[in-house]
């Protein structure tokens, strides 16, 4: 389904939008109070992306460097071309300890390899221990934004799940109450856990430590009971130095949720005594991406979704109308980037107002990447044909100002002269919420000829 | 000042009073404006559409016509940011085009930045509500969008302050976009008029009586939206303000949409 249709869908419930709208909108809010609070808060930015830039530019050298330094520190290092390989190694290890109950703290690479549902037909439990996270599993849904995975979602509507699911008293809505139930029974999960999994937010090339975020302290608990922690990171991780992690942590949780810093921090370098620590670096398309050079620079993304919340279509069209593990202006970048035929009415989920290049903490140019994506798609003959050859018929009338003139002339004769139900078609797509221009009875061109005519002038 | 004027193809259909007004305001800061006969559009329809080689001939179309000019002028921010941002994905190995692109600006920036002028003084006695057209703002930095943390600034709002009786009213969302996006409007209808009735009700609520915008294109999607609602609010652009046009003068021999009238009439 395209972007548009289920778009519309999502729109058809007008209070349900509105109130999306200004959820997310809260969130951009708070980021800017975040944001402003620092002056330097375009320097940072700037930083970042440099940082970012030279760390692509040799990220070979870096990744191996890293691997040096985390097996150093006795974590194993693991390398996954794409998401099967990824899949495929965190089975053997489960399967190697006779692990059937992991907790998965947050971790959108796991969304991106489709790892849950691959573990479950293998009989094993998969909990995610992120509140977010948790109900749009308990939903059977995917998450609807990168950072606030359950945005989508009423708290009545958590209510009643809780109710079904967790034994919550019926009709309970009090957030305090909801999130007792969910800490009680997500502390018996990890209790109960055989090995906890993480996502990476950081990865330091020069001590080999990951730096894990999250604000509920799961990633910490998921990971300090059990015998084994896995943790899975996109090759674009990597930062170089320990002093590049302040840039980063000052800007990730403003941009994210206007937090100055989140919650937890967890720096891991190397396993706990008596414990099993491995790193899987997964590429899964990353390094097609690095080829492109007008879309290199989408690797500088650290998730932190501000683009998201930024963006006026995401905002009242919801994540899942993307159809995306990642959705809103980033995901409008890498899907169609990776998979265009699949993911091609994506970069036209956008009215290029560039808000979420000037909101990205890391300085991404994402509305010039969505625009350029548009010619990809247009090069692949993805585009619908009706757009196609409107464009090809617009072109050629362009081209030629004595018919450009001409039709204009009709346009304007047709606006004043048909009746509305002639003009207001259902192929009209403009007209069914909005009328059309009162026509003018004279072009500009003809205006000014007719102003700047002297008198006397024929 | 030799200027040649570069009327975007929709405002010369539909709204040749507000290529009249550009005239007006560049005259009167002593510019001569010529009209190039043989233009027609930038080709950004084509080009952000994906469809680059339908928009080339339209932009080698523009340099061909507008290189032999002392400035190029438009009062559209998103058509010269087709020209200044993205014409070098078409024509990028045009010798003319470097030239081309740093002598072409948008109206409110030339009347700032070139000819010098801090306000334009005139009459308006009326509640406005300033649309900040976003190829303006985050292209072409007409003025400090919300996601940026620096000094604000705005070349559109600084001109318009100077006009006698204007009342800016503050809106709840400065600069979120109207959800124009051209072929978005149609392509994206749902989400597209969504976004542009959000952006009415919050000029409702914030009591404008006038929605002005540096950009026509944004206005005739607010403004369709409006007249569909009979909401009773006047749409103008920025050029017409400052050539003192009144929200009151109907407009092609019809009433503006959404007939408004000043507090003192």
């Amino acid at each position: 389904m395209s972007h548009a249709a289920a778009a519309a869908e999502f729109i058809a419930d007008e209070e349900r939008t509105r109130w999306h709208d200004q959820a997310v909108w809260y969130v951009r809010q708070k980021r800017d109070r975040a944001a402003k609070s620092l002056p330097e808060w375009e320097t940072l930015r700037e930083t970042a992306s440099q940082i970012k830039q030279h760390t692509l530019s040799k990220l070979d050298e870096y990744l191996e460097e890293f691997e040096r330094n985390a097996t150093r520190q006795g974590a194993e290092v693991h390398w996954a071309r794409d998401a099967d390989e990824h899949n495929a190694i965190v089975l053997k290890l489960l399967e190697q300890k006779g692990t059937k109950r992991v907790v998965k703290s947050k971790s959108m690479l796991t969304e991106e390899c489709g790892l849950n549902p691959f573990l479950e037909k293998a009989g094993i439990e998969v909990i995610d221990t992120d509140l977010g996270e948790r109900i749009v599993q308990l939903r059977n849904e995917h998450p609807s934004h990168i950072v606030l995975p359950a945005i989508h979602v009423k708290k009545q509507e958590v209510g009643e799940l809780f109710h079904e699911k967790l034994g919550t008293k019926r009709g309970a809505t009090e957030a305090d109450y909801l999130t007792e139930a969910a800490r009680h029974h997500l502390r018996e999960k990890l209790l109960a856990a055989g090995a906890g999994l993480t996502g990476v937010n950081f990865a330091i090339a020069e001590t080999g430590g990951i730096v894990v975020c999250t604000n509920e302290g799961n990633a910490d608990l998921g990971t300090a009971l059990p015998p084994v922690h896995i943790a899975s990171m996109g090759i674009e991780k990597v930062i170089p130095r320990l002093e590049h992690l302040g840039v980063f942590l000052r800007l990730l949780a403003r941009s994210a949720t206007g937090q100055p810093i989140t919650s937890y921090s967890s720096h891991f370098h190397g396993p706990r005594e008596g414990q099993e620590m491995h790193v899987i670096l997964v590429d899964n398309g990353r390094s097609q991406q690095m080829t492109e050079d007008d879309l290199r620079q989408s690797l500088n993304c650290i998730r932190c979704g501000a683009c998201l919340n930024t963006c006026p279509v995401y905002r009242r069209s919801g994540g899942h109308s993307y159809h995306a593990t990642v959705p809103g202006p980033i995901g409008s970048v890498i899907n169609p980037a990776r998979d265009p035929a699949r993911h091609k009415s994506l970069p036209f989920a956008c009215s290029l107002c560039g808000s979420c290049s000037d909101v990205c903490p890391v300085k991404i140019p994402l509305h010039h990447q969505l625009l350029s994506l548009r010619g990809k798609i247009v090069d692949r003959k993805l585009l619908p044909a009706s757009k196609r050859w409107s464009m090809k018929l617009a072109a050629m009338v362009l081209k030629r100002s004595w018919l450009y003139r001409i039709l204009g002339f009709g346009a304007r004769c047709s606006l004043r002269w048909l009746p509305r139900f002639l003009l207001y078609n259902p192929l009209n797509g403009w007209g069914r919420q909005r009328d059309l221009p009162e026509p003018a009875t004279k072009s500009f061109r003809q205006a000014f000829r007719d102003r700047n005519r002297k008198p006397g002038d024929k | 000042m030799n200027v040649g004027l570069f009327i975007p193809c929709y405002i010369d259909q539909f709204y040749p009073e507000v290529g009249l007004a550009t005239v007006d305001l560049l005259e009167r800061y002593g510019a001569t404006v010529e009209f190039p006969e043989a233009q027609t559009c930038c080709g950004q329809p084509m080009a952000n559409t994906g469809c680059l080689d339908d928009a080339r001939p339209l932009a080698r179309k523009f340099l061909d016509i507008f290189s032999e000019y002392e400035y190029v002028v438009a009062p559209s921010g998103s058509c010269v940011a087709m020209v200044r941002k993205h014409f070098h994905d078409l024509v990028g190995d045009d010798p003319r085009l470097e030239g081309v692109a740093a002598k072409t600006f948008e109206l409110c920036e030339f009347l700032t930045d070139v000819v010098g002028v801090e306000q334009v003084e005139g009459d308006f006695p009326y509640r406005v509500g300033l649309h900040q057209a976003c190829h303006g703002l985050r292209e072409l930095r007409l003025g400090q969008p919300s996601e940026i943390v620096g000094e604000p600034f705005n070349k559109v709002s600084q001109l318009l302050a100077g006009m006698r009786g204007i009342d800016f009213v503050e809106l709840e969302r400065t600069d979120d976009c109207c959800g124009f996006g051209g072929t978005f409007a149609v392509a994206e209808e749902a989400v597209s008029c969504r976004m542009g009735l959000d952006r009415l009700a919050d000029h409702k609520q914030a009591g404008a009586q006038v929605i002005a915008s540096a950009d026509m294109s944004c206005l005739m999607h607010l403004g369709g939206l409006a007249r569909r609602q009979k909401m009773p609010v006047a749409i103008m652009h920025v050029a017409e303000i400052l050539a003192g046009r009144s929200p009151e003068e109907p407009v092609s021999g019809k009433p503006r949409s959404g007939k408004c009238r000043s507090d003192e009439a």
